[in-house]
C-alpha cells in the first residue's frame, strides 16, 4: 500500500520554480489498481517520479511526504519514507517509465537485461535456474520463448512492452508504477498490455497505479481513479462511480470528449489550455476554462468535499447541494 | 565568461599571447627578420636582442615572432579549407546518398588510407625545398578534408531520416538549403572541433616536414627555424635559444589548442546542464 | 480527364531484414489496389496495427519511397512523371504529408513561421514576403489560430496540439489536392483528438482537399471517413465506404480493432491473441490473420485467401466470405 500526505513537489528552474504538484493526499489500497487521469502537463508524470523516489535536481519534494508498505530483506514488514523507498527498487517497488520500451539496451539481449536488473538485489543467483524461471514467466505472459534470446530491436513495440512490464513484475514487489504503458501502441496490442497488467495484478494481488491520459484506458482496468489537473487531484474515486457520476466539471468534459463508436454527434475536446504552473491563478485552476465558473472560483480554491466515504472532488459547486 | 572552466580560460589566455606575439608584433618590425646576417652571431640575450642571435646572424626573438605567424597562417588556412570542404562534401554526400555518396567516399576514403607524409615527403623532395607556404598548405588541405567529412557525413546520414527534413523537402526547399539550413546547425559544434584539431595537425605535419628539410626552407615557420637550428649544430653547441623557443612555442601552441577543445566540451555540457 | 483522384494498382514494397546472407525479405506492402473518386471530395482512412504496412503505404504516396511494383496516379498521373526535376515543384503543390509527431516535423533551430514562409515563397504561392503574410494569416485562422499566436516562435513554445495545427497550416498553403496524415493524433491526448480530427472534416469541405488519414484509431477513422481500408501484414484485407464498413459484416480483423477501442460502457470480455514476431508472420503461409483468428479454419491456413465484393465498392480479403472455398 502506499500514502501520499499532503505532497507537494517543484522543479527550481533558474527564474523560479515550476510547482508540478500541489498538496496531493490519497491512498493506493493493497490489490487494487489506481488509476491517475489528465492533460498532458497535469503533473501526473512528475508525481509518479517522486512516489518511485526517483527526485533529483531540478525536481524537489517541497512539502509533504510519501509512504510505501513493504518487506525489508527478512520479509518482515516495514514502511518505507522518501529516501529509503530508493534502496527498495525492483523488490518492494517497481517503475515503467513513459516510453520505456524505447530505451532498452540496443546491444544486449532480454536475458541479459533480466540478469541485470536482478543481480542488483540478490547478488547470488543460479543462471540455469534463474533463466528457466524467466521463460516460465514470459510463457504466462504469452511471449514466445525465443523472446528471451533477442535483441530489443527484433521484438515490435508491443513485444518490448510487454518484457519491460514482466522486467518490473519478476520479483513480485509490491507496488508497481506505470507511466502511459500503452501510450503510441496501437489499440489491439494496447488491449493485449493492458489486459496482461490486470491479469498480473490478479494473481500477484499488489497494487498498480497507471497514469494515461486516455479515460477508455481507466474505465477498462482501474478500480479507483484520481483526476489531476494542472497540479491537483480535483477529484477521487471508484472507477465506476466516477464514469457515471463524475461530480467535477473537468472530469465530466473529460469524460464527453472520448468518440464513442456509434454515436454520431459532433464531438468536441476541452477548449482552451490549462494554466501556468509557474505561476497558478488564486482561485480554482480549472475557472478559465470551466463552463460553471462563478466569481468565487476565481478567488477562492476549493475545498475538498467528500461526496460519500470513498469519492471526493475538489468544487465550489458542491457545497451548493 | 563566466562560466568558463579552468581549461578554457588558461587555452584561451596561452592562445591570445601567441596571437599577440605571432600576429601583432611582427606588423611593427621594419625589415625582414629572417635576412641573413643583420647581427653578430650567437649572441647571448641582451636587451638589444632579447633572446640573443642565431648563427646565421638573425635576432632569434623576431624570427620566433615570424615564425609563430606563419605557422599560424598555415594552421588556419589549412584548417579552414580542409574543414569547409570536408563539411559540405561530407553532408551533401550524407544526405544525398546513391552514387553520389559512393563516389565521394570513395574519394574520401583513398585519402585516408594513403600515409600522407610519404607522399609529402615525395613531393617536397622534387621540388627540392623550394615549396612555398601555399603549395604546402595546398596539399595538406587535400589531405585534411576527409575526416571532418567521414564524421560529418554519419551525422547528415541519421539526421536524413528526421521528419524535419522530409517538412523541409515539402516546403520546396533546395537540396543545398536543407544541408545548410536544416543539417549543418546540428553539426557546427562538431566542425568546430574538427577546425581546432586540423590547425594542430597542419602546424605539426609542416614542422614534421620542415625538420627534415622537407618543407620550405627559405620561409620562417617554427619548423624550419628547427631545422637550421639542428643544421647548425644549436644543440650542440648549446644555443638553446635558438633552438629551444621554437620547440616551447610549438608545445605550448599544442597545449593551449587541446584545452580549448577540451573545455569548450565541458562548457557546451554544463550549458546543456550536466 | 482522369476518373480516379487517387488510383493505387497492384502496389507492393520488399525490404529485407537481416544479413546479407541470413537475411529475409519481408513484402511490406502486398498487390495492394484501391480507386477513390473525383466526384467529390473523400477522406479515407487507412487502418491497422503496428506493422501492417499502412506508414510504408502513406510514404509511397508522398514518393519518400520506391515501390518494389506496382503503379500510383494522381488524377491520372503517374508518381514517375514527378520524379524528373522540373516536375518535382509542381508535386510538392498537389500532395503534402502530415507527420505523427509535431515535435520532430520542425526542427528545434528555426521558428516554426520559417517553415510557413519558405513553403509559401518556394512554392509560387505568394511572390513576396508581404503577400505571403496575408496567406499564411487566413490558413492559420482556419485552423484555428492567430498569426500572432506564431509568429518568431520556436517549436518548444508550443503544446503538442497547437503544433499539429501549425503542422497542418503549413501543408494546406499549396490548397493541395491530397494530403497525406500519418497518425496525425497518436501522440495528442485522447481528450484532444476530436479537435483535430474535426478539423479535417472542415478543411476537405472548405478547401476541397482529399485527405488519407493513416490512424490504428478506428473511433476517430470512423467520425471522419467517407472510405476505410484496412490493412494487415503488408494485405489489404478490406476496404470500402466507411458506414458499409462498420454497419454490415465485415472482416474478423476489423472486428478486432472496433472490439479493442477502449470504450466506456462496455469492458473486454475475450482474450485475444497478440501478434507474434513480425517475420514470422510476414512469412506464414495462407491468411496471415490466420493465427489469431477466431474464425479460422483448415483452407485459411493453407491457401492466401482471394478477393470478394460484398456490396458496391466493398471488397474484402478473407474465406468466411466466399464459403471457405478457394
Amino acid at each position: 500500500m502506499m500514502r501520499l500526505n499532503n505532497l507537494s513537489a517543484r522543479y527550481n528552474i533558474l527564474t523560479g520554480y515550476v510547482n508540478a504538484v500541489d498538496n496531493v493526499s490519497f491512498e493506493v489500497m493493497d490489490n487494487e489498481i489506481f488509476g491517475i487521469a489528465g492533460e498532458s502537463g497535469c503533473g501526473k508524470s512528475t508525481l509518479l517520479k517522486v512516489m518511485y523516489d526517483l527526485v533529483s535536481y531540478p525536481l524537489e519534494i517541497s512539502d509533504g511526504s510519501v509512504e510505501i508498505g513493504g518487506k525489508d530483506s527478512s520479509g518482515k514488514a516495514v514502511i518505507l519514507k522518501t529516501g529509503e523507498i530508493k534502496k527498495s527498487w525492483w523488490r518492494n517497488i517497481s517503475y515503467i517509465p513513459q516510453g520505456a520500451m524505447h530505451v532498452m539496451n540496443p546491444v544486449t539481449k532480454v536475458d541479459t537485461q533480466f540478469y541485470d536488473a536482478i543481480s542488483k538485489q540478490n547478488c547470488n543467483f543460479n543462471k540455469k535456474a534463474l533463466r528457466q524461471e524467466i521463460i516460465n514467466y514470459l510463457h504466462e505472459l504469452e511471449l514466445p520463448a525465443s523472446v528471451i534470446s533477442a535483441y530489443p530491436h527484433q521484438l515490435s513495440g508491443g513485444m518490448k512492452q510487454r518484457v519491460i512490464i514482466a522486467l518490473a513484475t519478476f520479483l513480485n514487489p509490491g507496488i508497481v508504477l506505470a507511466d502511459e504503458p500503452t501510450t503510441a501502441l496501437d489499440v489491439v496490442v494496447q488491449r493485449g498490455i493492458l489486459t496482461m497488467l490486470s491479469r498480473v495484478q490478479r494473481k500477484m494481488k499488489n497494487s498498480m497505479v497507471i497514469v494515461s491520459h486516455d479515460m477508455g484506458v481507466h474505465y477498462q482496468i482501474t478500480n479507483r481513479l484520481g483526476i489531476m489537473y494542472a497540479g491537483q487531484m480535483i477529484e477521487i474515486g471508484p472507477t465506476e462511480e466516477i464514469f457515471s457520476t463524475p461530480r467535477h466539471p473537468y472530469t465530466q468534459m473529460l469524460i464527453n470528449a472520448l468518440p464513442r463508436i456509434g454515436d454520431l454527434n459532433q464531438k468536441e475536446g476541452i477548449p482552451g489550455t490549462p494554466p501556468s504552473l509557474k505561476n497558478p491563478p488564486p482561485g480554482c485552476r480549472f475557472a478559465a476554462r470551466c463552463p460553471k465558473a462563478t466569481d468565487l472560483c476565481r478567488v477562492k480554491q476549493p475545498e475538498v468535499f467528500q461526496i460519500n466515504d470513498r469519492h471526493q472532488a475538489s468544487c465550489h459547486l458542491l457545497y451548493d447541494l | 565568461m563566466k562560466n568558463w572552466n579552468l581549461q578554457l580560460k588558461i587555452g584561451v589566455f596561452i592562445l591570445a599571447i601567441f596571437l599577440i606575439f605571432g600576429v601583432i608584433l611582427p606588423l611593427f618590425y621594419t625589415g625582414n627578420p629572417i635576412e641573413w646576417g643583420k647581427f653578430p652571431k650567437n649572441l647571448k640575450p641582451s636587451s638589444a636582442h632579447i633572446f640573443g642571435t642565431t648563427n646565421l646572424g638573425q635576432d632569434t626573438f623576431w624570427v620566433l615572432l615570424k615564425s609563430i605567424q606563419n605557422s599560424f597562417f598555415i594552421g588556419l588556412l589549412v584548417a579552414f579549407f580542409a574543414t569547409l570542404i570536408g563539411v559540405l562534401l561530407g553532408m551533401l554526400s550524407g544526405f544525398r546518398g546513391g552514387i553520389l555518396d559512393r563516389v565521394i567516399t570513395l574519394i574520401m576514403d583513398t585519402f585516408i588510407v594513403i600515409p600522407s607524409l610519404p607522399i609529402l615527403i615525395l613531393l617536397a623532395g622534387l621540388l627540392k625545398g623550394r615549396a612555398s607556404v601555399l603549395s604546402i598548405s595546398l596539399v595538406l588541405i587535400i589531405f585534411n578534408w576527409p575526416w571532418p567529412a567521414r564524421q560529418v557525413r554519419a551525422m547528415a546520414l541519421t539526421l536524413r531520416e528526421r521528419d524535419f527534413i522530409d517538412t523541409a523537402l515539402f516546403s520546396g526547399e533546395s537540396t543545398f538549403k536543407i544541408i545548410t539550413r536544416e543539417i549543418f546547425p546540428f553539426v557546427t559544434s562538431w566542425s568546430l572541433a574538427n577546425f581546432i584539431n586540423t590547425i594542430l595537425v597542419a602546424i605539426r605535419t609542416e614542422s614534421g616536414l620542415a625538420v627534415i628539410g622537407m618543407s620550405s626552407n627559405e620561409q620562417a615557420t617554427l619548423g624550419t627555424m628547427i631545422y637550421w637550428a639542428i643544421q647548425h649544430q644549436a644543440m650542440m653547441a648549446g644555443r638553446w635559444w635558438w633552438i629551444g623557443s621554437p620547440v616551447v612555442a610549438i608545445t605550448l601552441i599544442f597545449i593551449s589548442l587541446f584545452l580549448i577543445l577540451s573545455g569548450s566540451q565541458q562548457y557546451s555540457a554544463l550549458r546543456r546542464g550536466k | 480527364m482522369a476518373d480516379y483522384m487517387l488510383e493505387i494498382k497492384n502496389l507492393t514494397r520488399r525490404f529485407k531484414i537481416g544479413g546479407m546472407i541470413l537475411g529475409k525479405s519481408i513484402l511490406a506492402v502486398d498487390d495492394v489496389s484501391i480507386s477513390l473518386p473525383k466526384d467529390k471530395t473523400w477522406i479515407m482512412s487507412v487502418v491497422g496495427e503496428s506493422g501492417s504496412g499502412k506508414t510504408t503505404l502513406a510514404r509511397m504516396i508522398l514518393k519518400l519511397l520506391e515501390p518494389s511494383s506496382g503503379k500510383i496516379f494522381i488524377d491520372g498521373i503517374p508518381l514517375s512523371y514527378y520524379s524528373k526535376k522540373d516536375h518535382r515543384k509542381e508535386f510538392y503543390k498537389k500532395v503534402q504529408p502530415i507527420f505523427q509527431n509535431p515535435f520532430s516535423t520542425f526542427s528545434m533551430r528555426k521558428t516554426v513561421d520559417t517553415y510557413l514562409y519558405e513553403t509559401a515563397l518556394n512554392l509560387d504561392i505568394a511572390r513576396t514576403r508581404d503577400e505571403a503574410t496575408e496567406h499564411i494569416r487566413d490558413i492559420l485562422h482556419s485552423v484555428g489560430l492567430e498569426f500572432e499566436q506564431v509568429t518568431g516562435k520556436y517549436p518548444n513554445q508550443f503544446s503538442g496540439g497547437e503544433l499539429q495545427r501549425i503542422s497542418i497550416a503549413r501543408a494546406l498553403i499549396t490548397k493541395p489536392a491530397l494530403i497525406i496524415a500519418d497518425e496525425p493524433v497518436a501522440m495528442i491526448d485522447a481528450s484532444l483528438r476530436m479537435n483535430i480530427v474535426n478539423l479535417f472534416k472542415k478543411l476537405r469541405n472548405e478547401f476541397n482537399v482529399n485527405f488519407v488519414y493513416v490512424t490504428h484509431d478506428l473511433s476517430t477513422a470512423y467520425y471522419v471517413s467517407d472510405f476505410i481500408a484496412t490493412m494487415y501484414r503488408g494485405n489489404l484485407i478490406e476496404f470500402g465506404p466507411a458506414k458499409e464498413l462498420l454497419s454490415r459484416p465485415s472482416h474478423p480483423y476489423t472486428e478486432l480493432l472496433l472490439d479493442s477501442i477502449p470504450k466506456v460502457g462496455v469492458k473486454w470480455d475475450r482474450e485475444i491473441i497478440l501478434p507474434d514476431i513480425e517475420t514470422k508472420e510476414y512469412s506464414a503461409k495462407g491468411c496471415k490473420f490466420a493465427a489469431r483468428c477466431q474464425y479460422a479454419k483448415d483452407v485459411c491456413h493453407k491457401n492466401s485467401p482471394p478477393v470478394t465484393t460484398l456490396e458496391e465498392g466493398h471488397k474484402i480479403l478473407c474465406f468466411k466470405y466466399c464459403g471457405y472455398k478457394i
